[in-house]
């Protein structure tokens, strides 16, 4: 029996391993590409990155048509931005923001590194800083647009 | 004679101590190497105009229930408020719409749907973009009388 490692890591990518070896159709394609999915801050942060990014490229679309009514006059845009007001809307409001400033921060990271290659080594630090500011701002940001929400409820 | 060659670029060392980050910046100095930059640079003046955008219309004050055609017509009053707006629209449009064509590059692998995707958004981006110039460029606060500028 192999001698399992006690990292955590080297555990998981072995985990990964097995799986992959197991199904003729993904190891195929692991030949091909080698196993690009290495789990943790590295996998994650990038997936947030792109589910974030394609969540705001589709409200943009929608909204640079809304914010166009702007030149039809106050009656066809305040039509259109009363939906803004409605608080089911603003809930989804509050996913948007969170989604821009995961985004934003997240892409500072990738900058940071990008641009001081040297930070690579300190990654998962950065992405837990990262987190820290986002939880951080987020709950001032979830308490303020949550507020007029909840009083409209109860 | 003996040509030093630049070894072949070799992929990530496969170390489990140091997570794959990111997107490898594209060799040489083509079309992708210049998308790359862009959408970093880009990134940095986001930060600022579309994080103050934000901020200014869904957290301070009253947030979006303010928001109303008086509020952006006094705002379209301004130069300043006009040329964010516009910056942060142009910008914003080419950095979602390079996003979106490196995802389908990624995810869509039949070439004919990968090139349709791609051209849909791309002509969708320069729709919205002409749409959106024109209404920010050509809003004129006084055309509206009720509007309190």
């Amino acid at each position: 029996m192999p001698e399992r490692s006690r990292n955590p890591v080297v555990r998981a990518r072995e985990k990964a391993q097995e799986v992959v070896s197991s199904n003729p159709r993904i190891r195929s394609k692991a030949r091909q590409f080698g196993w690009p999915y290495r789990g943790r801050e590295g996998q994650w942060s990038w997936l947030f990155h792109r589910v974030s990014g394609v969540g705001i490229i589709l409200f943009l679309f929608a909204h640079i048509l809304d914010t166009a009514l702007v030149g039809w006059g106050p009656e066809a845009y305040n039509k259109v931005v009363a939906v803004y007001h409605n608080p089911w809307i603003r809930l989804l409001e509050l996913g948007l923001v969170a989604m821009v400033m995961y985004h934003a921060l997240n892409g500072t990271r990738i900058m940071l590194i990008d641009f001081f290659p040297k930070l690579t080594d300190h990654n998962a630090a950065l992405f837990w800083g990262e987190m820290v500011l986002f939880v951080g701002s987020m709950i001032p940001i979830t308490y303020i647009i949550g507020k007029p929400v909840v009083e409209a409820w109860f | 004679m003996a040509v030093q060659q630049a070894p072949p670029s070799e992929p990530r060392a496969p170390n489990p101590h140091t997570p794959m980050i990111g997107r490898q910046r594209p060799a040489g100095r083509g079309a992708e190497f210049w998308w790359w930059l862009f959408m970093r640079l880009s990134g940095l003046v986001l930060l600022v105009l579309a994080v103050g955008h934000v901020l200014i219309m869904h957290v301070l004050e009253e947030g979006v229930d303010r928001v109303d055609f008086g509020f952006v017509a006094l705002r379209w009053n301004s130069l300043f408020w006009k040329t964010w707006d516009w910056l942060m629209l142009s910008l914003a449009l080419v950095h979602g719409v390079n996003g979106l064509r490196v995802i389908i590059l990624d995810y869509v692998r039949r070439p004919g749907v990968r090139a349709g995707l791609t051209w849909f958004f791309n002509i969708l981006g320069v729709i919205l973009f002409g749409i959106g110039t024109y209404v920010v460029v050509s809003f004129d606060c006084s055309k509206w009388p009720g509007a309190g500028c």
